[in-house]
């Protein structure tokens, strides 16, 4: 079991350049199944074996898919998502990075009235270690297992994920988020997957400064959780008012700081690590308590 | 990128939002001659990108046109939190009979514009919203939509605006909604905004920061950006693709992805040391830009240890090895660096470098720790 993505996950991609064929190279690699590509003008041809389509509607009419993976750049990476919420898919993972936070405004409301699952923008993805990768995360770094994990970082991801499995905690599915201001699944969301999948047994949950996400999530659990948190929380060291790579990670005024998140973790009865490589002890603890 | 006051009222004022007439001086004497063209009394006020500037002085209302070229002699060239005033707008005084606040921003948990008004006006918004949160109404427009008639008008009731008001200010505020999406604003505010004596309103002062995500498509505004002195190693930074933000600490980081960079400074923290900068060199760097990365970060003069953390996804551990010998090749860092790689070539980038003059470190935590010695023991070399 997992959530979102499993083995007979069928996924298309979208934007088919130099980044998007080398990750559907290594999704394939990883034992996804990849059944299409889309991009305007390639209908009927193929790349590496995928077959291509000019749109996503002709693409799931041919190939069955539900799910789609965009690495369409950020001018027309809104358009592209809005195409794939048309086709009704299930799954919608957006690597794009650098989208005007007006354009996934529109996203939002569109996506507000529709089944879609949106990960992303400005995300590595997400996998269920064995089955299905949809993303560019490195593959070796994670193993199946019973850790449920959401992260709005990319590589902080990977950092966490290999700790993990190092430590003999494969993961049931690992969803990252992305580090957008507005984003298709929210940290509480992605939290709430995860503490109603049978297959998860505890969870992390791995956020950054910014927003008000992981105090809901707190919130969330504390109210609904059925399984073990372990959090930690990037960017305590962060001054006010700059923005730290990430668009989302910023503190403006009292909003956002770590101490506020890890307060309302605390305030839950989750324990938040001080540093990445405390998380798999704090996991153990954890799984052995429950 | 934020606008100067005087650059988002252009915008207003294009949208037919009512501004008090008002000139751009950059020197005395030009504040003068605005003085003269607009006709006293006049505010003269500094147009820096930082908040507070009022009590900082920089805002001060002058009677006569002499007084505002003794003001304008008194604020350019004054330091506001650092930045130097540059540039003050003069502007007719407003005739106050009271004061709201009106803004438009990204309300992220419900992934919606909001717009907020409040009849508390001219004070920090923040405050107010911890003090009394009920003084301000909110309301969520659909982005498609914009904001419509009655939710404007809904929003003025709300916020107990007298009723012979609220027409304008509704009126106003749809056109607020409208600059703010064609700007592609991520704040846009009004604060205060003014009830003038004769019932008419106008713009005190006007904050818009655009979307840097946006620039591509908001030429105009983008060719308004003005980068100050300190800012300029971080625009360099981004002209080179990566994301650096100086910080006040002496322990130099370069890492790839955000939250990777933002727990790498973490960890140093966690050692005891602090962080001199954020660097994120991004996805997939390559020799050339880990090279610029390792330079702008060694030309910070208070770098004493420079901490480099990869974790190789797309990024490639030869690639960032090879940039690093690049620089230690062509001159020799005056610092100690210390390094951890790990995942996609991990193996292959510690091969480039054995045998350079640098530390090598398994984990996060252990190479932040020998980073903060390294740099605790060469101030203890420079202390007298």
């Amino acid at each position: 079991m997992s959530v979102l993505l499993n083995a007979a996950t069928r996924v298309i991609v979208q934007g088919m350049g130099r980044e998007g064929r080398f990750h559907a190279a290594r999704m394939r690699e990883y034992g996804s199944q990849v059944v299409g590509g889309v991009g305007p003008g390639t209908g009927g041809s193929e790349r590496d074996g995928i077959p291509m389509f000019d749109t996503v509607a002709a693409a799931v009419d041919a190939s069955e898919a539900n799910a789609s993976l965009i690495f369409v750049p950020a001018p027309a990476a809104a358009d592209a998502i809005l195409e794939a919420l048309d086709a009704e898919l299930d799954l919608v993972v957006c690597i794009t990075e650098g989208i005007p936070v007006h354009d996934m405004l529109t996203v939002a409301a569109v996506l507000a009235d529709t089944r879609t699952t949106l990960i992303g923008p400005n995300c590595p993805g997400a996998i269920t270690p064995g089955q299905c990768k949809i993303g560019i995360m490195p593959g070796e770094n994670f193993a199946p297992g019973p850790v449920g994990f959401v992260s709005r970082s990319g590589t902080l991801t990977y950092e966490i994920a290999d700790a993990l499995t190092r430590a003999g905690l494969g993961q049931s599915t690992c969803l990252g988020i992305g580090g957008d201001p507005v984003i298709g699944l929210p940290t509480p969301d992605a939290v709430r997957l995860l503490n109603e999948d049978p297959a998860t047994e505890a969870i992390v949950i791995v956020g950054e400064i910014g927003g008000s996400a992981e105090e809901q999530a707190a919130e969330y659990m504390r109210a609904f959780g059925r399984k073990p948190a372990v959090a930690f929380i990037a960017g305590r060291s962060a001054p006010p008012g700059k923005r730290m790579g990430h668009a989302g990670a910023i503190v403006s005024g009292s909003q956002g700081t770590a101490e506020s998140k890890v307060r309302a973790f605390e305030e839950a009865g989750i324990p938040v690590a001080n540093a990445p490589s405390e998380i798999p002890g704090l996991v153990r603890v954890a799984l052995r308590a429950a | 990128m934020k606008l100067h006051e005087y650059q988002a009222k252009l915008l207003l004022a294009r949208a037919g939002i009512p501004i008090p007439e008002g000139r751009l001086a950059l020197t005395p004497e030009d504040a003068l001659a605005a003085a003269r063209g607009i006709g006293a009394p006049v505010a003269v006020k500094a147009q820096v990108h930082v908040g507070g500037r009022g009590k900082a002085g920089g805002i001060k209302v002058a009677r006569t046109p002499e007084e505002a070229r003794d003001a304008a002699r008194a604020i350019l060239g004054l330091d506001i939190k650092g930045l130097r005033v540059e540039k003050v707008y003069v502007e007719r005084a407003s005739r106050v009979r009271s004061e709201l606040y009106l803004g438009v921003t990204v309300d992220r948990d419900r992934r919606r514009p909001v717009v907020m008004l409040s009849t508390v006006g001219g004070m920090d918004i923040e405050q107010v919203a911890a003090e009394r949160p009920q003084a301000i109404a909110r309301g969520w427009p659909d982005p498609r939509l914009g904001l419509l008639p009655f939710e404007a008008r809904r929003l003025c009731f709300e916020a107990g605006v007298p009723k012979e008001q609220v027409a304008g200010v509704a009126a106003l505020a749809e056109r607020l909604y409208g600059v703010f999406r064609s700007a592609d604003a991520t704040l846009l505010e009004i604060n205060p905004l003014f009830v003038q004596e004769d019932a008419s309103l106008v713009a005190g002062d006007a904050k818009l920061d655009v979307d840097d995500n946006a620039l591509y498509r908001q030429k105009e505004l983008a060719g308004w950006k003005e980068v100050s002195a300190e800012e300029r190693l971080e625009e360099q930074a981004r002209a080179l693709g990566f994301s650096y933000v100086q910080l006040d600490g002496d322990v130099g980081i370069i890492g790839n992805g955000a939250g990777l960079v933002m727990g790498t400074l973490d960890a140093v923290r966690n050692a005891g040391g602090r962080a001199a900068n954020f660097l994120d060199v991004g996805g997939g760097a390559k020799q050339a830009v880990v090279k610029a990365a390792l330079e702008i970060v060694l030309s910070n003069p208070r770098v004493r240890s420079v901490l480099i953390n990869i974790f190789g996804g797309i990024t490639r551990g030869d690639e960032v090895a090879r940039g690093i010998i690049d620089v230690i090749g062509e001159h020799p860092p005056h610092v100690p660096l210390v390094i951890r790689l790990s995942g996609t070539e991990a193996e292959a980038g510690r091969r480039v470098l054995e045998g350079a003059p640098l530390v090598s470190r398994e984990t996060m935590d252990a190479a932040a720790a020998e980073a903060v010695r390294l740099a605790r023991e060469a101030a203890e070399v420079l202390a007298p």
